[in-house]
């Protein structure tokens, strides 16, 4: 042990910062070592250093159009959230509503969400709406199912024993289901959270005139690699906060749970 | 038939002085899901007196458990009906504890809200209650534990908050199904000594369903012997083992022969096979 008294001891979130931080620059070697070693040209593979610079040079068009993909990804995931865990609530409650709802929510899942963009071009138009409809679609089906399953996994004993304290199906539904779906619930929107940029990022490309999608898509055209390069990473960056932001919610709201507890102790 | 088997017509009389649960010609039958008829229970004549110590033993699917739910009103019968302290059981009994194999402790709630979940299920203030609810979780030893969470404990720990939940309003009765089922053999004596002093002192009406013979007959005043489904009682054996009981009693003769007259009459419905 003493041999690697560098290494920081384990607790504290510094640990992870150097742990993120000692990957990120081992990445950003082996890309430089690989350019140097093969000499790509720029235009395949720029060097890590041109990355940064035009980074910094387009760093007011990328800010710019990077609120107009994050607007995107997160009112396609919020529509998602408010439509996907009522839709849940009524199936799980409701045998009529299973049967009525399931099928045809199972039936819209089986068609690739890529292929119904050209049909929201035709409805909405080249704004923002059609990203929009795009990221809500595609992760609308994980949040619903996740949901269900959550609801559905409460010990049927449970509910007897809170029948014979005399609770009403609300206060049985509040108190004792709705928190016990939690972690599944959580599992659902993190998996959402990554589809919502996707389903943004997807709008972008076939129907708009912003966002980090549609300078992607104008770099290419301009063999501008090294400004590619920095907006993949720039994506990255805002799906990688987009997904920690949810899970730091989970801590906040779930700590109680298996999946917390390496974290909580 | 042996002299102290007593015939279940004799004992209801012998108990009916002061009754607290009346079980009257009780059937139940589900309906499958392919729509044919399963008799869980049927013609079931029962009279448990206040302050009794009943176990119910018998093969899984005897309808054990769903004798506890139609008690607690929790299950409609098919055929007659339950009174308790002479009325009619009609939708959830709510003046009971209900114990239960799987402690069913909240995860996302400490061992105190977890003891208090009777307030928030019936809608009491939580704050009139929690000196008592502390004062229980300290008689079973678990002082020192009322903020931790319910992963924190052992399985014998849980099922003791799951105990203390049920007696936090002091109920009259208790209805327990297999509550030492999932515990390992040494943790469950000690359960069963703690449960007798509990009752010895508080002298509660307690169901007791169990699928062990010796914890029946440790615990019991009477245990009721159902056969296999269509589950109805196949003897009412009367325990005069004296009280108060500690571990030593299983050791007697007298609790030996209990136990293989039941073993016997297991036997004998086919249930267990030598």
């Amino acid at each position: 042990m003493a041999k690697r008294a560098w290494l920081p001891k384990a607790g504290g979130w510094h640990v992870d910062a150097f742990w993120m931080l000692l990957s990120l620059l081992i990445i950003l070697g082996l890309w430089e070592a690989i350019v140097a070693v093969f000499g790509f040209p720029a235009h395949l593979l720029p060097r890590p250093w041109a990355v940064a610079i035009s980074l910094m040079t387009h760093w007011e068009v990328i800010a710019d159009n990077s609120y107009h993909t994050i607007i995107a990804v997160l009112a396609g995931y919020v529509l998602a959230i408010v439509f996907a865990i009522p839709l849940a609530i009524l199936i799980v409650l409701s045998p009529q509503a299973e049967r009525l709802l399931y099928p045809p929510l199972v039936a819209t899942q089986s068609i690739p969400k890529i292929a119904l963009a050209p049909l929201f071009i035709v409805w909405f138009g080249f704004g923002v709406e059609t990203k929009i409809s795009v990221a809500f679609l595609i992760c609308f089906f994980p949040i619903v199912v996740d949901t269900i399953v959550g609801l559905r996994s409460i010990d049927p004993a449970l509910i007897q024993l809170a029948r014979s304290m005399g609770a009403p199906p609300l206060r049985v539904f509040l108190k004792l289901r709705l928190p016990g779906a939690l972690p599944s619930m959580f599992g659902g929107l993190k998996v959402a959270s990554a589809l919502a940029v996707v389903g943004a990022l997807t709008g972008e490309y076939i129907a708009s005139d912003a966002g980090l999608g549609y300078i992607l898509l104008s770099a290419s055209g301009e063999m501008n690699t090294s400004l590619l390069f920095g907006v993949l990473i720039v994506l990255s960056v805002l799906a990688m906060v987009f997904f920690y932001a949810i899970e730091i919610l989970e801590k906040l709201l779930i700590p109680w749970h298996v999946s917390q507890r390496s974290h909580a102790q | 038939m042996p002299d102290n088997l007593v015939d279940p017509s004799a004992a209801s009389v012998s108990a009916s002085a002061d009754t607290l649960i009346e079980i009257d010609g009780v059937g139940k039958t589900y309906t499958g899901q392919d729509g044919e008829h399963i008799v869980a229970l049927q013609d079931t004549d029962l009279k448990i007196g206040r302050g009794e110590f009943v176990s119910i033993v018998g093969p899984s699917g005897c309808g054990k458990s769903t004798l506890l739910s139609l008690v607690a009103g929790l299950l409609e019968t098919s055929k007659g009906a339950i009174r308790i302290d002479g009325v009619k059981v009609d939708g959830p009994y709510t003046d009971l504890g209900f114990a239960f194999q799987s402690d069913l402790l909240l995860d996302w709630h400490t061992v105190l809200r977890n003891v208090l979940l009777q307030c928030d299920m019936r809608g009491l203030d939580r704050r009139l209650h929690e000196a008592r609810a502390r004062e229980l979780i300290a008689s079973v030893g678990l002082d020192g534990f009322e903020d931790k969470r319910p992963f924190e404990l052992s399985g014998g720990m849980r099922q003791r908050v799951a105990l203390c939940r049920a007696l936090l309003l002091d109920p009259p009765m208790l209805l327990m199904d297999e509550p030492f089922g999932a515990l390992d053999a040494l943790t469950r004596e000690q359960m069963q000594v703690d449960l007798l002093a509990m009752w010895q002192e508080s002298q509660k009406t307690v169901l007791f369903v169990t699928h062990s013979i010796s914890e029946a007959v440790f615990l019991s005043d009477r245990i009721i012997v159902m056969t296999p489904r269509p589950g109805k009682v196949c003897e009412i054996i009367d325990i005069d083992i004296d009280r108060p009981r500690d571990l030593n009693a299983r050791d007697t003769a007298e609790f030996g022969a209990i136990v293989h007259r039941i073993r016997i009459l297991f036997q004998e419905m086919g249930v267990i096979h030598t």
